[in-house]
């Protein structure tokens, strides 16, 4: 149902973009963002931010890295894929590896030998197989609990939650507890920098917001992005 | 015989390079004092912001270049404000990015940073240091990268990367959009706000 939901919203939102503008051009939602987003930082505040707090305190780190292991282990097949997609073969083969190995002398993926063996972890999704298809990120785009995104990495996500090997575990209670697991891990691993924004933003909507289009960007080009016509900084030594 | 070898190597090497710390080295240098104290100090991890705020005054501000970075931050704006705007908006600026840089600090557990080999070469003014944090119960680390700048008093920071993206540009929106509604005098009065803010709520709760 969540994900009626989601294709929904992205729908409404779409059709939005035509009607709507606002001051950034990224940003052509930027009213129904902004209500998102502050619908998204009050469930926050009030659920999974106290949930993740109490995991934290509760649960010893190294039982929280072997969860936060056993879901990035589980990406790692989609991250192959998308590598693949990508054409980056060498890049994919070792997601493979990683997800090979850690499966099985990993026990499950709660550890991560990969890593110590030399195979790095990629982050890739659906969303920046099309960006490096060329398909453009679109409209900035605050989806509901799941947080910020743009029209192509929704769309992309649509297709990643499909991908996930927690949804074809057997069970509804079960693949949701995972997912709300899933979400709580990643949540806690967030707790300090979430901290940080709240120090360092003075338009907290806005900060999240560049930070995460530059974000997106960065990962798609796999941290080396064409230089962006910038706006000229009136910096007499450089560029 | 042996000890006329370094002292005639020493003759051969220009004294400024020789008393100049590589950019790498001054980092690490850094950091690793700093979570020295960390480490060590009973009120910091009892959670008193003004001890972190005193170490970051000390140890990490010299090597900072803020009025580079506010210029970064403001964009073309940087030119249509008069020379004592552009000093408080810099004093300011400075004022947030230490609050913040020093709640990132206070947060500070037991990460561990790797940095990686500096990519430059000697005659570079420019290099970026890069570093990699991984932070316990999260299986990605995080890239943090330093943009430095070669000056007669040594290297300085000029801009800070996480995960690729500069902390300095991601307030330029906020800036540029701030400057055209109210004007560089409420961009300073909105910064004065925020950081006002900060200190009360520091003050109240004494740990954020």
């Amino acid at each position: 149902m969540a994900k009626r939901l989601c294709a929904e919203l992205l729908l409404a939102a779409t059709l939005a973009g035509c009607a709507t503008t606002g001051g950034n051009p990224a940003d052509p939602l930027e009213p129904f963002n902004r209500a998102m987003f502050g619908f998204n930082d009050a469930v926050d505040g009030a659920v999974i931010k106290p949930v993740a707090k109490g995991y934290r305190a509760v649960v010893p780190g190294i039982i929280r890295t072997g969860v936060s292991n056993f879901f990035s282990n589980l990406e790692d097949v989609w991250i192959s894929v998308n590598n693949v997609l990508q054409g980056k073969f060498q890049e994919g083969f070792e997601d493979f590896g990683r997800f090979f190995i850690n499966s099985t002398l990993g026990v499950a993926g709660i550890f991560d030998f990969a890593s110590d063996m030399g195979f790095q972890k990629h982050n890739e999704d659906f969303g920046q197989t099309l960006g490096r298809w060329g398909v453009g990120s679109g409209a900035y785009l605050v989806l509901p609990i799941l947080g910020p995104s743009t029209v192509r990495d929704g769309f992309g996500f649509l297709l990643d939650t499909k991908a996930d090997l927690v949804f074809y575990i057997d069970g509804v209670p079960v693949h949701n507890s995972l997912y709300a697991t899933h979400k709580i891990s990643d949540r806690t691993n967030l707790l300090d920098a979430s901290s940080v924004v709240e120090e360092a933003a003075l338009d907290k909507y806005s900060f999240v917001r560049d930070y995460w289009l530059q974000r997106r960007r960065n990962l798609v080009y796999d941290s080396n992005p064409p230089r962006e016509p910038e706006e000229p900084d009136d910096e007499p030594t450089k560029k | 015989m042996n000890i006329l070898y370094p002292s005639l190597l020493a003759l051969l090497i220009p004294v400024a390079q020789a008393q100049e710390i590589a950019p790498d080295v001054l980092v690490k240098s850094i950091s690793q004092e700093v979570i020295a104290v960390l480490k060590q100090d009973k009120d910091i991890q009892a959670g008193n912001p003004k001890k972190v705020e005193e170490l970051i005054e000390t140890k990490v501000l010299p090597h900072f270049n803020f009025t580079r970075m506010t210029r970064i931050a403001m964009g073309r704006n940087w030119r249509v404000a008069t020379p004592e705007q552009q000093k408080e908006l810099t004093g300011e600026f400075r004022t947030l990015l230490v609050r913040t840089y020093s709640t990132a600090l206070s947060n500070y557990r037991d990460q561990q940073i790797d940095y990686k080999p500096l990519r430059a070469k000697p005659e570079d003014v420019e290099v970026t240091v890069r570093s990699e944090v991984k932070q316990s119960g999260s299986s990605q680390p995080v890239a943090i990268d330093y943009e430095m700048e070669k000056t007669p008093d040594g290297w300085k920071v000029y801009d800070v990367k996480v995960g690729g993206v500069s902390l300095v540009t991601t307030y330029r929106d906020t800036f540029s959009s701030e400057v055209k509604e109210r004007g560089v005098d409420g961009l300073i009065k909105s910064l004065a706000a925020k950081n006002r803010q900060g200190e009360r709520e520091r003050a109240k709760s004494g740990k954020t």
